[in-house]
């Protein structure tokens, strides 16, 4: 672990399912000390998972060798968790949208959909190689709709 | 918390009660081979009580839409019974809320299922 700040901390991982549920086990401790009610504490957890998620299976694709990093900061303004992995890069562009009908029943593809729904502002940068994913609840206000920034 | 399931049969019915988790890995597995399972041995009606599941996330949301896939292509149908609220907010979410058959009362989902 390690800590930059008094209020952000960041944890560099491995690229396993453990590690997945250690992401959402620490988004939903940080989501309590920010104060968010309950159904806030549940999403922002559940969006870290599915982020957490992408950067092990679809990221780093499961490589030991490879790792992801989870960083939490609180403002006073908002929770902001970011999570970096090391594959090989991901265009927000490329992403299908589930909702449409020839995605509606497909098995899989609603995990960026989801981190959306559930945070106020989502932030996919390509890194070529390596995708960071910054997510932002803020603090004192629903959830509104996502906005995307493509860096 | 361990994703169990566990099937009964209720006349042409077999109710599947999940409790715990549906998530990537353990969860999801369970789902995917009890239904596997079911299917081979060619029960129709299958009726998945959730009543008992805390979490889903997007992969056991996968499975269940897989789960509907599979025992819709055999001829059989497969429903939902007791959703939570957050499984509930989930499925209107991703709107597969109007794709599958929901129930909150198992008597009225059993004999809900055409006669086969």
């Amino acid at each position: 672990m390690n800590s930059s700040a008094t209020n952000r901390v960041s944890y560099t991982l491995d690229s396993t399912l453990e590690s997945v549920n250690r992401a959402e086990k620490k988004a939903l401790e940080m989501a309590v000390k920010s104060g968010f009610g309950d159904d806030c504490q549940h999403n922002i957890a559940m969006a870290v998972r599915e982020a957490a998620v992408n950067a092990v299976l679809h990221g780093n694709a499961y490589d030991p060798l490879k790792k992801f990093i989870v960083a939490y900061e609180i403002t006073p303004q908002a929770l902001v968790i970011t999570i970096t992995d090391q594959g090989r890069g991901l265009d927000p562009e490329d992403i299908p949208d589930p909702l449409s009908p020839e995605n509606l029943m497909k098995n899989s593809g609603r995990g960026i959909f989801l981190i959306r729904a559930f945070m106020d502002e989502v932030k996919i940068r390509n890194l070529n190689p390596g995708t960071e994913i910054t997510l932002i609840k803020n603090v004192g206000r629903k959830a509104v709709n996502a906005e995307e920034e493509v860096q | 918390m361990t994703m169990k399931a566990i099937a009964r049969q209720l006349d042409a019915v077999t109710i599947v009660d999940l409790s715990g988790r549906i998530t990537l890995g353990e969860g999801s597995v369970v789902l995917r081979d009890t239904i596997r399972d079911l299917a081979g041995k060619g029960r129709k009606n299958i009726l998945l009580n959730l009543g008992e599941v805390t979490y889903i996330d997007s992969s056991g949301i996968g499975e269940l839409v897989s789960a509907f896939t599979t025992i819709r292509n055999q001829g059989g149908e497969l429903k939902l019974l007791n959703l939570t609220k957050k499984v509930h907010d989930l499925l209107q979410i991703t709107k597969l809320y109007t794709v599958f058959d929901i129930k909150d009362d198992e008597a009225a989902a059993v004999g809900s299922f055409a006669k086969k």
